[in-house]
């Protein structure tokens, strides 16, 4: 198990060290950093300015070292824009993204498992049909537009939610589910698989000749198996959606992460941009390690493969 | 095979009942045949197509048309004086028709997701068949790299570097195209995974064939039809991120018809006249599902053991 981590863990921070310099390297997307920052009226002196004030002067791997150093202490830069400390900003605003990714996941999982458990244990009947059928429809509804139509009709025609903000748990309520659904399909499809797999299995036709109720059969014995991969699962999709809350956040007006980046990117602030997705980025990185080593916990099998 | 039975070149008369059995290619078409989620997808999808390739023909004005007299018009199932059948979808808050910038807006759809999908395929088929095939190293290789590219938020990139290249629509495609490969990687690596130790691939290892005919001879036709299941997935995604991009602003620009974009424009007018949104993304919906329920079909048409 201690092995299966470590192993687990090196991968983590290599992965985490090549996300760092993909986003470094994202400064040097727009051409020369400096002559971007200073403008269109700005004088080649200005220019060799910000070069030497920024650090644009020196070798890049030496600007990386520096820049990965000082992210490790914490220190992400300063903002163009805000003036203030990058870190800082995130961090007023991380816990808002989070209420929101929380609550998505938890109305995406409590829609996607009931769903998926009904499916498996009536398969090819009308309940099946209907779970896959929302499952389908899902699929290829696009979250903003879903967003723009909870709107219309929650906000704009019926006033039962608030379309703006982020002051009170109603306004949570229509992005939360904008943003949770779009897990639903995918868990769905994994809980019924998992649970038809599961409920043809020895042991489960064992608990039952048992003559256990059918109720422990089902929660206390099959689901607990079949909802392994669930937890893997949701761990991936909780860090997709804080990385999609950009386009929920920006219509909703949240003052979250996601808006924050929006903001950056229409003001070009790169230390911003970079922060953030560095950011998000290690959030999913730390979330799938542990649901891996979760995962092996909780199943032996894994370690050993 | 007019009496029932044929006679073999050695003479003897092979039964009926062999000849008669369907041949595995007439069983799948069978089966697509008798598939309602194909064929609709299926339908749907070529409609779309054959819109998209016959806007310029059928589309009833210029989608790029402003006429400020005419803004605004609702379509012809509202009851409204402005009606009117020369503007059956009505007009936008410039004046255009919207009929048309629908139509026309499907090519972009479809261009974008078509090309990305085909970049996309392209990478993650490659690093895919070559982590299943290789094993080993290699297979730590790409899995490290789908990894690191799966720990990067798509859309945050994509707005991202979006905003410091520039955007264009061969801009849009290229970055999507570089961002979602991983399924391909992931799906094409565990299917080759699967192939790789199958009988007939021993054996073309066995008589001395080269690595490259074993992949594209040997491996690549068994592994075909997951192909084609991930690029309906992986193009349908891309129409998405692509209507997602357009509506924040930092996709395709104005004023191209683009169903995000639309959405966008209409957004302002969502109170007063909510079809502005109601029409593009119902589109996008009908697009997206067409392509779903295509990439469902052949699933279980080609593999029907792999459903769910």
């Amino acid at each position: 198990m201690l092995i299966y981590a470590v192993k687990r863990l090196s991968v983590a921070i290599l992965v985490a060290l090549t996300v760092s310099l993909l986003t470094f390297s994202m400064i040097y997307l727009s051409g020369d950093p400096a002559m971007a920052l200073a403008g269109e009226a700005a004088t080649q002196a200005d220019i060799e300015n910000i070069r030497r004030v920024y650090g644009y002067d020196q070798p890049i791997y030496v600007q990386y070292f520096d820049w990965l150093g000082n992210a490790l202490k914490g220190n992400l830069g300063q903002s163009h824009y805000l003036n203030s400390p990058v870190s800082e900003v995130i961090f007023t605003r991380l816990p808002v993204t989070m209420i929101l990714g929380a609550s998505a996941l938890s109305f995406g999982l409590l829609l996607a498992i009931p769903l998926g458990v009904l499916a498996a244990m009536r398969p090819n009947t009308l309940i099946d049909r209907f779970a896959l059928g929302l499952a389908v429809i899902g699929q290829a509804l696009p979250s903003f537009w879903f967003a723009l139509i909870m709107i219309f009709f929650f906000g704009v025609a019926l006033r039962w939610l608030p379309i703006t903000g982020s002051d009170s748990w109603l306004n949570f309520v229509m992005p939360s589910i904008a943003l949770g659904y779009y897990i639903t399909p995918a868990v769905m499809r994994l809980t019924r698989a998992g649970m038809i797999e599961v409920l043809s299995s020895d042991y489960i036709r064992t608990a039952r000749a048992k003559g256990l109720r059918p109720s422990i059969v089902l929660f206390k014995h099959a689901l607990r198996n079949a909802i392994i991969p669930v937890v893997s699962l949701a761990a991936v999709q909780f860090g997709f959606m804080l990385g999609g809350s950009i386009v929920i956040e920006t219509i909703f007006a949240i003052n979250g992460l996601g808006q924050l980046a929006w903001e950056s990117i229409l003001r070009a602030d790169l230390p911003m941009m970079q922060a953030i997705v560095l950011v998000l980025s290690c959030f999913y990185i730390i979330l799938t390690l542990v649901a891996d080593i979760l995962n092996a916990f909780l199943d032996p099998r894994i370690r050993v493969s | 095979m007019t009496d029932g039975s044929i006679k073999s070149r050695t003479g003897v008369h092979i039964e009926d009942r062999i000849i008669d059995e369907p041949s595995p290619g007439e069983r799948a078409r069978k089966r697509m045949f008798s598939h309602v989620g194909f064929m609709i997808g299926g339908f749907v999808l070529l409609v779309i197509i054959a819109l998209a390739f016959l806007a310029p023909l059928i589309s009833p004005h210029d989608p790029l048309d402003q006429q400020l007299a005419r803004k605004l018009i609702p379509p012809i199932w509202h009851d409204h004086l402005k009606v009117t059948w020369a503007h059956p979808l009505g007009t936008d808050q410039f004046g255009r028709d919207y009929l048309s910038r629908l139509i026309h807006g499907s090519q972009i759809s479809l261009l974008i997701g078509f090309s990305a999908m085909l970049i996309s395929g392209v990478i993650g088929t490659a690093l895919g068949v070559a982590a299943g095939y290789f094993g080993g190293r290699v297979d730590m290789v790409v899995n490290f790299l789908i990894t690191t590219r799966l720990s990067m938020p798509v859309i945050l990139v994509a707005l991202a570097v979006v905003s410091l290249v520039g955007n264009s629509l061969t801009i849009v495609i290229w970055v999507l195209g570089l961002l979602i490969w991983d399924r391909f990687a992931v799906v094409m690596r565990s299917t080759t995974q699967q192939v790789r130790n199958l009988d007939y691939v021993v054996a073309a290892q066995a008589i001395g064939c080269s690595v490259p005919r074993i992949i594209f001879t040997e491996i690549m036709p068994n592994i075909v039809n997951n192909l084609i299941v991930v690029a309906t997935i992986e193009m349908a995604h891309a129409i998405i991120l692509e209507a997602a991009l357009s509506f924040l602003g930092l996709g395709v620009q104005p004023p191209a018809p683009s169903w995000g974009l639309m959405i966008a424009e209409g957004k302002n007018h969502m109170l007063f006249d909510p079809w502005l949104i109601g029409i593009p993304g119902t589109a996008l919906f009908i697009l997206i599902l067409a392509i779903n329920l295509l990439g469902d079909g052949i699933r279980d048409v080609t593999a029907p053991e792999n459903r769910n």
